[in-house]
């Protein structure tokens, strides 16, 4: 060879012959390595077939075990306290061994009118026949009714090959209190099959497929195990020899606690919404709720197409988890942080004051917002500011810090992006930002757009979830913490409970108490204020309570002047009503965001639903959930609007352009 | 208007069937192999007439390509070759995008077929490799090796994501023979395994899991009872049990008890290993090697080195499939989802294999004269 490469240089024109010549050698080699392989593989053949024939050929003889597939029970879930949430209950399902199926066709046409079969129930079993080994037994129809096994008993004989059998299916006992948080496990279909590790999910019937249930399919889901039976020269099981049991799936610990959750929800009253509180101090989940919700036991068997149509057609949409995929304009809910914004970039003092004339307009320029109450504020300061929701302070102090550092900030409180809850399919809702909107428009950023991002308006869109981060992360002294619904873990029943960690995603967002202290100053003030909006929610509270609310419009406003319609109804349909909130404000242990999709006010609509939170969080510390009498409120429907004697109504807040 | 050109087809098809440009020796080899493919599938299928049929309609349609095939000259071949090769790989492209998100996602659908890329590829490879090497100065230095290397793991790196290693091992194999048949240096080849054998641990972390328990398995067979560890063993057990001569023609027992998996396709040489032993095993394999060495006969009279590097390519490759499925099922390499040519059920591969061999009897009807 190396002789070749010498002689290289001076080849400069290609060389047929000796190339010929060359490509003879090389077949000839290559011929001779092909037979080398050839005999390799003879070599190994003559090992099976004679060294070691006798000990296959009794091997072969002796082959009347078949190994069969055990599936784990599933994961259970509680709740922070131990109740069952999720649960394995026994239930009968028609099993299929193909291999005893003298005519599969006729057999499936012939039992059809025996016990009905859905062409889902039909497709999947095909699916999972290609799929499998013909010894395997395979599930063609789950969840048999009374009437079926009834039926179908009676029946057996003319079915060789298909039996009734045992097996555990899920049920949810709070039903759709935890719809949108636990989700639902479903029958696996054919497109599941696609891309579930076929020999993991051998004889499982259920896999996840939404909320906590999905999330968590894999620890959930559990390690099949398996058992080698005897059986005859048919095929039919004589007995079992060995038995590997399966490991069942992960029980799981939610931080929820069933009874927030619960308070929370009746709060709703069936209005649409969403509630999200959250314990500052780890960013648990403490209760979620999206109202209306939805019973998700319909869907472990199969939901039927008249339930399924009922759900999809609802013009309330209760299968639409607004806590998690909701997208709102926050409002005023994210002034404080605005605020607190100001102070950490240096730009202002708490002190620093701030004269509210009842418009505002960009130095220059003819582009003008109105406050909220006709002739301004006054002289406001940051605390002030907060309490009254003065939109002058805001504008001016979003013009000051810019687009670009204002929305950097907010998004280290989450906004923006998902929080990283450990629920898939978050929405990112929107961050105003220069980025954003280039990705979204040809247009470039105006100033008036940054003007009015410092109220919460614009492009703005923030989901339930978002926000209780976002306060949540403030109350707890700017740490951040990713939201976690599962904090705890157990490997079997009896086994130790271990708590999962979840650490804090970095150091804290505020660089100084000082500054915490000035932005809580303001939140409280909202609650227990002269001019707060959130007067009335404190009443019986042995905490102190810090709070904002927020009103933010449906539509866009054509106009700058006031509407004087003060019609609760009416403005219910025009507004979207926001309320969050911490306690105690000294040391915060909640943090609660609700928003109500038609509330005339962030205060007097969503403020009361909080406060229930706040109460049922109370009573499971242990203290008497104080008396406290709510605000009536119109979209109720069954009162009519009340006058100013009777309640305390709140002065507008935070609704602007 | 169509007259002309209806003529022109009838006078190709006449010549077609009244002096058909095979080499004979050839022709009888895949003959005698696919009969020998009908009957072991007759068995292993449950004497199931319908499903030998279906694979002998496939053989005659594969005979009627070959057929057509071998009236192509290789230089309009030579001609075609980058137009091909860029052809195949762009659809391979099209799968890849269109199967974003699903599974494994290998075919194209036409609406009235559906159909492999890859499988194209097992053909166009060899090609563009011949074409790439053809007027090259042979044999070949490192720029032209890169150049092929690249031509190789592009289609091969696509074929093996989606994922089908099987697939992407023959198409790279169809490849690396034609550089190799082209006289790329010993010491070079003995670097590049080297190398290879070093990237190995590199390849294990982009394998897919399902991809590496299929070695562990292999390794450790009993751990994995209810997946590919049975098949292994169950193959294994088939292929001992046959013995020396075998249990004979329709009466190997693990298939027919439904131990054995995949018996009509993949493991079907578990089966015929049962009824026939090894006597049957060597025979078969004799053919095998027969077929490649006339492949390699072939090439060797071919008139230039792009004929030349195809017929030997394609030739060689026919082993790759050989050593892969008859390795599998004695438990010697991981499951891997390639057939035993002519001999597994299936039509795809059947199809395409004989359209390979058309190739080569056209080289070999455009052979060099002797003197």
């Amino acid at each position: 060879m190396s002789k070749r490469r010498n002689h290289r240089p001076r080849r400069a024109i290609k060389d047929p012959r000796g190339e010929s010549t060359l490509f003879r050698a090389r077949a000839v080699a290559g011929f001779a390595l092909i037979l080398l392989g050839l005999l390799a593989l003879v070599g190994r053949y003559a090992y099976l077939q004679v060294l070691h024939h006798d000990e296959f050929a009794t091997r072969a003889d002796a082959n009347r075990i078949k190994p069969r597939a055990l599936p784990p029970a599933r994961g259970l879930i509680y709740d922070r306290n131990g109740v069952l949430l999720a649960d394995n209950v026994p239930a009968f399902r028609l099993e299929v061994v193909p291999e005893q199926v003298p005519d599969m066709k006729t057999m499936l046409s012939r039992l059809g009118s025996v016990v009905p079969l859905s062409q889902d129930d039909l497709d999947t079993f095909r699916k999972q026949l290609a799929q499998s080994r013909r010894f395997d037994s395979i599930p063609l129809k789950l969840h048999l009714t009374e009437d079926d096994i009834a039926r179908f008993s009676v029946n057996r004989w003319r079915f060789p090959g298909v039996d009734v059998v045992p097996y555990l299916t899920r049920r949810y006992p709070f039903g759709e209190l935890f719809a949108h948080v636990i989700g639902y496990v479903g029958r696996i279909d054919d497109n599941d099959l696609k891309h579930l590790d076929p020999a993991r999910y051998k004889g499982t019937t259920h896999v996840g497929r939404s909320g906590v249930e999905r999330s968590y399919e894999d620890v959930l889901h559990g390690t099949p195990g398996y058992e080698l039976v005897e059986v005859n020269a048919d095929g039919r099981t004589q007995r079992v020899l060995e038995t590997h049991p399966p490991k069942p799936g992960t029980n799981l610990y939610l931080s929820i606690d069933v009874r927030i959750q619960k308070a929370a929800e009746d709060a709703f009253a069936g209005r649409p919404g969403a509630a999200v509180a959250i314990d500052p101090r780890n960013g648990q989940v403490l209760a979620m709720v999206s109202v209306p919700s939805f019973d998700p036991n319909l869907f472990v068997n199969g939901i039927s197409t008249a339930d399924y149509r009922a759900l999809t057609t609802d013009p309330k949409k209760p299968l639409y988890n607004r806590a998690l995929r909701g997208v709102y304009p926050p409002g005023s809910t994210v002034k404080p942080l605005i605020g607190l914004a100001g102070l950490e970039s240096g730009l202002r003092t708490p002190e620093d004051t701030v004269v509210s004339t009842g418009q505002y307009c960009i130095p220059g320029t003819t582009f003008c917002r109105r406050d909220d109450q006709r002739g301004g504020a006054g002289k406001v300061d940051l605390a002030e500011a907060i309490e009254q929701s003065v939109n002058t302070y805001f504008y001016k102090l979003a013009l000051d810090l810019g687009i670009d550092r204002l929305s950097h900030y907010m998004a280290q409180f989450g906004f923006g992006h998902p929080t990283g809850i450990d629920l898939l399919g978050e929405s990112d809702g929107v961050l105003p930002s220069r980025e954003w909107k280039a990705a979204h428009s040809k247009l470039p950023w105006f100033p008036g757009e940054t003007m009015i991002a410092g109220i919460g308006q614009g492009y703005w869109a923030v989901t339930p979830l978002q926000l209780a981060h976002a306060i949540g992360t403030f109350a707890g002294g700017g740490v951040p913490y990713r939201p976690r619904l599962v904090m705890a873990t157990q490997h079997g029943v009896d086994a130790r409970i271990v708590p999962l960690p979840n650490p804090p995603e970095g150091p804290s967002l505020v660089s100084s108490r000082a500054n915490w202290e000035a932005v809580d100053k303001g939140m409280e003030m909202v609650m227990y204020g002269d001019k707060g909006t959130g007067r009335a929610l404190t009443v019986g509270f042995p905490y102190r309570i810090a709070g904002k609310s927020g009103t933010a419009e449906r539509y866009s406003r054509t106009s700058n002047t006031y509407d004087d319609r003060s019609n609760l109804a009416y403005l219910a349909s025009r507004n979207r009503a926001w309320f969050e909130m911490y306690a105690p404000a000294d040391d915060p242990q909640i943090a609660v965001a609700v928003v109500l999709e038609a509330g005339a006010w962030g205060a007097s609509s969503a403020g009361p639903i909080a406060r229930h939170i706040l109460d049922a969080w109370l009573a499971t510390k242990g203290s008497q959930a104080p008396p406290f009498t709510p605000y009536k409120d119109a979209s109720l429907g069954d009162v009519p609007p009340l006058s100013p004697e009777d309640v305390p109504v709140a002065p507008p807040d935070g609704d602007s352009p | 208007m169509i007259g002309p050109y209806l003529m022109r087809m009838r006078r190709f098809g006449r010549r077609l069937m009244t002096r058909p440009r095979i080499d004979l020796p050839l022709a009888l080899g895949l003959f005698a192999l696919a009969a020998v493919g009908l009957v072991t599938l007759y068995s292993a299928g449950d004497r199931s007439l319908s499903l030998v049929g279906g694979q002998a309609a496939r053989f005659v349609m594969g005979a009627v390509l070959l057929l057509v095939v071998s009236r192509i000259p290789p230089s309009a071949l030579r001609t075609w070759t980058p137009w091909l090769y860029v052809g195949s790989t762009a659809l391979l492209v099209l799968v890849a995008l269109l199967g974003e998100g699903r599974g494994a996602y290998r075919w194209l659908d036409l609406g009235v077929m559906r159909f492999q890329p890859s499988e194209l590829l097992k053909l166009t490879m060899p090609m563009m490799v011949a074409w790439y090497l053809h007027p090259r100065q042979l044999p070949p230095g490192w720029k032209d090796i890169a150049v092929v290397g690249l031509l190789i793991v592009i289609p091969a790196g696509l074929i093996a994501e989606q994922p089908d290693l099987g697939t992407a091992l023959l198409v790279a194999g169809a490849g690396a023979f034609a550089l190799f048949l082209s006289g790329m240096a010993w010491w070079r080849i003995g670097l590049l395994l080297a190398a290879a054998a070093a990237m190995v641990p590199v390849g294990w972390h982009f394998m897919h899991q399902y991809q590496r328990d299929r070695v562990l398995t292999l390794l450790n067979p009993e751990s994995d009872p209810l997946g590919n560890g049975w098949h292994i063993i169950q193959s294994q057990i088939a292929v001992g049990s046959g013995g020396i001569f075998g249990k004979g023609w329709l009466h190997s027992t693990q298939s027919r008890l439904d131990f054995l998996p995949e018996h009509t396709t993949d493991f079907i040489f578990a089966v015929f290993s049962e009824e026939f032993g090894l006597v049957g095993v060597i025979g078969i394999l004799v053919l095998y090697a027969f077929i490649i060495g006339r492949c390699l006969w072939i090439a060797m009279e071919a008139r230039d080195t792009y004929s030349r590097l195809l017929a030997g390519a394609i030739g060689m490759s026919f082993f790759v499939y050989v050593l892969v499925n008859g390795g599998m099922v004695a438990g010697m390499l991981p499951v891997v989802g390639v057939p035993m040519p002519l001999v597994s059920y299936g039509g795809t591969s059947a199809v395409s294999l004989l359209t390979g061999f058309g190739v080569l009897m056209s080289i070999h009807a455009n052979r060099k004269m002797h003197q």
